[in-house]
């Protein structure tokens, strides 16, 4: 193993994503437990809080998504609002972080803020808000708005969201409430809160009502690839969730990201890159590689595969055997997807299925197994020590500062990381054997704003 | 006789301007959780039905329009419906109902929200629904101007235009969040091995809502809350606020015989459960010290109570005459009026076989004796 001396280690940061609403998530086994029941959501935050990770995570989608105009029935469906799960969680767990995906276009920033100040007081100054930017129109369906918002100005309404949210924490000296009976003065100044914000997207004012929370401002985290993405990371982020999960494309996004930082006056580690990744563990080498290809098998099922493949060929494909050969004609190039309520996944359907055709007629693949060959093979497998191994080098070589972990069983699906990795990283000296401070800034070493 | 509902109204220090500056309350505490974990483990140990949890999207104000820069009341507050998330899961029977404002939120989120708590508290949320009518809380979210009114103006045409869209919108916020709620069927999910599906889609319902205000398409990304239909209340002073398509109506009645045609006129909307809200002092010189500090007599929209539990049982028995379903309490002080009430008041009321000395059920609804709630969109099976 390389040893980078004269650097000091650096600790490593982890996350536990809740799984949910995506094909990773396997709801088949019969370990799979409910996805709404409020007991999966505190089995597996407790499980992230024995394991003394950083902060326990919930993504959104604000609506359900549809594929040729019809509900997406094959993977996990339905999830709670993730702020109020969130304090939920806060009464039972004492340390863990606990940030949500809130959508910053069909929020109002003095409401959000409300909330997010709320929670850090509920939790003793654990919260945290991860900015997601969705604006299309089929999600507007469900909001007073509409599809109001242009792709193109996802990013300046949700920075100035996000500033604007700063601006109200910002309101109330952490001094303010004083309750002095004697004096009869409850709060330093009368009508407490004062704003007022004028800008391209948000013109408000008035005053805030919650008080300073204690960790003065949440931890904000980023999740989005494209270049407004990186550059509002750089700027107002403590936190990436990318999708940079290997080594070198881990390596590069990370360069560019915290390359960007000095033009913002930010110094890199005031921002920690976290690549969503997914592990399988096995006492050999060989029985983790196995496992994996039987999750992949349970997280691509023959429906899922032919779904799949409908999301490059953007056409339906029922007709098609998911043992049988790829599609002989080439993608539908249409600006309208098939595939509505997620994220656009390919930039060049052509070349993609290009590739996909010789990858099959090179390894004999029908669509199913080339799906499973293509898609979410999982981030680290192999033995315990092999991962904590892996998991080291990828923090020491810069490729990530930590990981979101994605386990793909709910609610057990972290314990095995927990028992098994945990330990090792521990003795290997780059992640904590007990938690030293009580709020998500103080365990990511982020100063209190 | 059948027994009476009783809530209590949580709110800061309590409903008395100057209740935080009370020897017995805790001002340094309000924006803890500890603090609303123990005044609703109170209430829970008082066998109650439910709490409400004051809220607003503005400061305080003892104004009906702007703010009132008073540094002697308490000013601040969390979100309400956050601090009954954060009680639910260390709290075991108590209905949990914070108070959520309809006019500037979005309908899709406070529905998924109520059914969060639904979930966190395996059946126990209930909403109170607030209308919000000042300008001062509209200039929050910059997207309308209200007209700036108070109760000199508040008879004048554009002041009722104003009032009327507002309780429309309400009725309309109301009716989408209990759509969405509806939209999965109980039996939605199905987790198919042989066909791959995790959910039967045709129980998933489009809601389609196109009203003045909003459009909402649905389906929730929520499924179904335990208990259905969570419980929706409102307070309400007037025919505007009985008719929205609530389970329970706070009314404010200043007498039994005013109680009495407030139920009937309520009654003949519908068929909500009728609660009377009452301030309940039960420490008279504590209520007259706190008088003398603020500089003024307390008064409040609702009936104030100033005297002893016998007193208090004595009035809410024969209020209940009219055919009140019930009341809440607004304690005056801060935890001292709530610990009268579970430890002076309810034993006179169990004494007359007036209220419940342990829970028969583990839902709100169930509390309250509701039934299971209708799904509006469930088909009916078809018997041949
Ligand atoms: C790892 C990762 C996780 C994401 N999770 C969510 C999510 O939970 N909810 C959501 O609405 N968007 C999510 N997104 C989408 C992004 O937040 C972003 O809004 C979108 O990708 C558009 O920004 P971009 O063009 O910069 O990528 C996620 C993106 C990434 C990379």
């Amino acid at each position: 193993m390389t040893k980078f001396s004269g650097k000091p280690q650096k600790q490593v940061v982890l996350a536990a994503h809740f799984p949910g609403v995506n094909n990773t998530t396997v709801w088949s086994d019969p370990a799979a437990g409910s996805q709404i029941a409020f007991d999966s959501f505190r089995r597996f935050a407790q499980s992230a809080e024995r394991g003394k990770f950083d902060f326990f995570f919930l993504a959104e989608g604000l609506r359900l998504r549809e594929q040729r105009g019809r509900i997406h029935d094959l993977d996990v469906v339905g999830r709670p609002d993730a702020l109020t799960v969130l304090a939920g969680l806060a009464a039972v767990t004492t340390h863990l972080g606990l940030t949500g995906t809130v959508n910053a276009t069909f929020n109002e920033p003095y409401e959000l803020a409300r909330k997010l100040a709320s929670l850090d007081h509920l939790s003793g100054g654990r919260a945290g808000w991860n900015v997601v930017t969705s604006s299309d129109a089929f999600t507007g369906e469900n909001f007073r708005r509409g599809g109001y918002l242009d792709r193109a100005d996802r990013y300046t309404r949700a920075a100035e969201v996000l500033h604007t949210a700063r601006e109200l924490w910002d309101t109330w000296p952490a001094d303010e409430v004083t309750a002095d009976r004697a004096a009869g003065v409850f709060t330093r100044t009368g009508d407490p809160g004062h704003f007022v914000h004028s800008g391209q997207h948000i013109d408000i004012q008035g005053h805030f009502t919650v008080p300073r929370s204690p960790q003065g401002r949440p931890l904000i985290i980023q999740a989005g690839d494209s270049d407004p993405g990186r550059e509002f990371a750089a700027r107002d982020a403590d936190a990436i969730f990318s999708r940079h999960g290997t080594l070198e494309s881990g390596r590069a996004f990370y360069a560019d990201v915290k390359g960007r930082m000095a033009r913002h006056g930010r110094h890199p580690d005031q921002l920690k890159i976290l690549p969503a990744s997914t592990f399988v563990l096995g006492t050999s080498t060989e029985e983790a590689v196995e496992k994996a290809h039987h999750i992949r098998r349970q997280q691509v099922s023959p429906q899922t595969a032919i779904l799949l493949l409908e999301q490059l060929w953007n056409k339906d494909l029922s007709d098609h055997d998911p043992e049988g050969p790829l599609p002989v004609f080439d993608p539908v190039l249409d600006d309208d997807s098939i595939i509505k309520g997620r994220t656009r996944l390919f930039d060049d359907p052509l070349a993609t299925a290009r590739q996909w055709r010789d990858l099959a007629s090179e390894k004999g693949l029908g669509i199913r197994d080339l799906i499973i060959e293509v898609t979410g093979r999982q981030t680290f497998i192999g033995t315990p020590s092999s991962v904590a191994a892996t998991i080291d080098e990828f923090v020491q070589s810069d490729a990530a500062d930590g990981f979101i972990l994605v386990p793909h069983l709910v609610p057990g699906g972290l314990d095995e990381f927990v028992d098994g990795v945990v330990p090792l990283l521990q003795e290997r000296g780059v992640f904590r054997t007990d938690y030293t401070t009580t709020t998500l800034r103080g365990h990511l070493g982020l100063d209190h704003v | 006789m059948s027994e009476l509902h009783l809530a209590v109204a949580l709110d800061g220090a309590g409903w008395h301007p100057a209740a935080w500056r009370d020897p017995s309350a805790l001002p340094d505490a309000l924006f803890s959780p500890v603090y609303w974990l123990s005044l609703v483990r109170l209430a829970e140990r008082g066998r109650l039905d439910f709490v409400t949890i004051e809220d607003s999207l503005g400061l305080q104000s003892g104004r009906y329009d702007g703010l009132d820069g008073r540094a002697d009341h308490v000013k601040g507050r969390l979100d309400a419906l956050l601090i009954a998330a954060r009680v639910a899961p260390v709290t075991t029977h108590i209905g949990l109902v914070p108070t959520v404002t309809v006019t500037h939120t979005e309908p899709f989120h406070v529905s998924t929200q109520l059914a969060t708590l639904d979930y966190l508290s395996t059946g126990r949320a209930g909403w109170r629904a607030q209308v919000s009518g000042r300008a001062v809380e509209a200039a929050h979210f910059g997207r309308r101007t209200f007209p700036a009114f108070d109760l000199a103006s508040h008879e004048e045409p554009a002041v009722q235009a104003h009032i009327a869209e507002l309780f429309a919108e309400a009725a309309d916020h109301i009716e989408v969040v209990r759509r969405l709620w509806d939209s999965w069927e109980d039996d939605a999910e199905i987790r198919d091995v042989a066909t791959g599906r995790f959910v039967d889609r045709d129980k998933l319902h489009y809601i389609d809502f196109a009203g003045a205000q909003f459009s909402v398409k649905g389906p929730s990304i929520t499924p179904r809350p335990p208990q259905g239909q969570p419980i929706v209340t409102a307070l309400a002073h007037s025919r505007a606020g009985y008719d929205l398509g609530t389970d329970i109506v706070y009314v404010t009645p200043t007498s039994v015989a005013n109680a009495a045609e407030i139920v009937t006129e309520v009654r003949s909307l519908g068929p909500a459960k009728v609660f009377a809200d009452v301030v309940v002092f039960l420490d008279p010189e504590r209520k007259a010290r706190l008088d003398e500090v603020d500089g003024a007599p307390y008064t409040s929209d609702a009936h104030v109570y100033t005297g002893d539990a016998a007193g208090l049982a004595e009035l809410l028995l024969s209020w209940r005459e009219t055919g009140l379903d019930g009341f809440r309490l607004r304690p005056g002080v801060l935890p001292a009026d709530l610990s009268a009430i579970v430890d002076d008041l309810l034993p006179l009321l169990r004494a007359e076989g007036a209220f419940r000395t342990d829970y028969t059920a583990t839902t709100l609804r169930g509390h309250l004796g509701l039934p299971a709630a209708q799904n509006r969109y469930a088909r009916t099976e078809v018997t041949a």
